[in-house]
Formats: C-alpha cells, sequence, structure tokens
C-alpha cells in the first residue's frame, strides 16, 4: 500500500501533464526505512523521449548523495506513460532496480483534448517491482495539512 | 591502501548487505575483478559481454570522484588508493 499526501500526488500529476507528450520522471525521498514519500525530486527526463526515460547520470549521482547525506531513500519513483496505459513495460520492469520503492506510473493519454485542454482523466497507479515480478498496490491519497479533504479530492481526478 | 566502492541497495545481495566495500586495482576492469573474487556474482551484474568484448551494462552507473567512467575510459579508467567509487543502477524505463 501507497501512502502519499494531496500535495504530491497533485505535483506528480502536473509534471507528466507538463512534459506530455514525453515522458516525464522523478523521485519522492522519505527517511530510510520510513516508507513516508515526503520531499517531491521532479528529475529531467534526459532521454527527452515520449516513449522512454532515464535520468540524467549526473543528475542521478547527486540525487543520490544528496538522499545519502539526508539518510532517505528512494520512497516513490514515477514516470508517465503518455499514449500507453499506467502498467510496467517489459523495459520498465526489466530496469526496476530498487525493490524498496513504490513504482508509481501516471498514464497522461486521456488527459489531453483535441484543443491542448489538460483536464481529462489521469490514471495513477503504484507498483512493488521486485526480481521482475510487479505486485500492484492500493494508493492512499492523505489530505494535505490546511487543504480540506473535499477539495483537493476534487482536484485530485481530474 | 584501498578504494571504497559504494554499492546500490540491488546489489548488497553480493555484499552481505554492506553499503560500501573496499577493492584494489589500477583500473576499473582490475577492480571489478578483485570485487568478483570477495563477492562472487557481483561482475556479472556490471559488465556483459558484447561482440567479443567486455564492457560496463548499459543501464549500470559507475562513478570514479564523482565522474561518470563512461567519460574518463570506461573498463579502462585509471584508478589510485583512496579514490571512491560508487555504483548507481540507471533510473529508466519506456513505455
Amino acid at each position: 500500500m501507497l501512502t502519499i499526501a494531496q500535495e504530491t500526488y497533485d505535483a506528480i500529476v502536473a509534471h507528466a501533464k507538463r512534459d506530455h507528450p514525453d515522458e516525464a520522471c522523478g523521485v519522492v525521498a522519505g527517511p530510510e526505512g520510513s516508507d513516508r514519500p515526503e520531499r517531491f525530486i521532479p528529475m529531467v527526463n534526459a532521454a527527452g523521449s515520449p516513449t522512454f526515460y532515464e535520468f540524467d547520470s549526473s543528475e542521478l549521482l547527486a540525487l543520490y548523495k544528496d538522499m545519502d547525506a539526508r539518510d532517505e531513500e528512494p520512497v516513490v519513483i514515477y514516470h508517465s506513460h503518455t499514449a500507453t496505459e499506467a502498467y510496467p513495460s517489459r523495459t520498465d520492469i526489466g530496469l526496476a532496480s530498487e525493490p524498496n520503492a513504490h513504482y508509481v506510473l501516471v498514464s497522461t493519454r486521456d488527459s489531453f483534448d483535441e484543443e491542448g485542454n489538460s483536464d481529462g482523466p489521469v490514471e495513477f497507479r503504484s507498483y512493488r517491482i521486485i526480481d521482475g515480478v510487479v505486485t500492484e498496490e492500493d494508493i492512499t491519497v492523505t489530505p494535505t495539512a490546511g487543504t480540506p479533504p473535499e477539495t483537493s479530492q476534487e482536484a485530485s481526478t481530474t | 591502501m584501498a578504494i571504497e566502492v559504494r554499492i546500490p541497495t540491488i546489489l548488497r545481495t553480493y555484499t552481505d548487505g554492506a553499503k560500501a566495500v573496499e577493492g584494489t586495482g589500477g583500473k576499473l576492469a582490475e577492480l571489478i575483478d578483485d570485487l568478483e573474487g570477495n563477492h562472487p556474482g557481483i561482475k556479472d551484474r556490471l559488465v556483459e559481454e558484447k561482440a567479443g568484448s567486455v564492457d560496463l551494462r548499459r543501464f549500470v552507473n559507475v562513478y570514479i570522484n564523482d565522474e561518470d567512467v563512461r567519460f574518463i575510459g570506461g573498463l579502462d579508467a585509471e584508478l589510485s588508493d583512496g579514490d571512491q567509487v560508487v555504483v548507481l543502477p540507471a533510473v529508466a524505463g519506456g513505455c
């Protein structure tokens, strides 16, 4: 089960929409062993592609050194699919290398209408990927402090 | 008189859970052979044979003192005592 704050959920969706039709990617770091995704870190897709994503190699090193210094780990690793469903592809599964992370996939394939409005639905799903085995898990979105749950729920589904 | 090698989570099964191990070698290829001696199996996760020659795996990043080894000679990259080597799997995928 992934528990994630509304604010972080919204930030991931906004990033996916912003980079559409290219794939967006990033991490939500949290204290080691806590399973709490707390620090949202959008990354540049060095592949700049609608069908592939990859963190830039020097940014990847900087990210891991920073997390190390803060005693954090990547609790969530997210990326978007812009023309297919929010399910890990064969490549996603083959390259998944963080057995403790929640792999979040966001699909923006139905988000945009012909005029370019991005108000359409977004698919937001979470998985564990361990030794090539994909297990989907439930997601609980918790209200961000100070935000009434009704308002934030509405914002999340569109 | 050694080189510190930072091991990513996914490869710690080869190091009894250790986040960092020590190794020796004047070049990256020698360091990897030395690691293999103490942590059997790890080499195959770092390098692969392609068309008769051995190279780093495409989706494994290795850094010597913060430099991606791909820009400093790959497996021939030179090492000195006290260097720090970091291994990080790429974070990548595609639909």
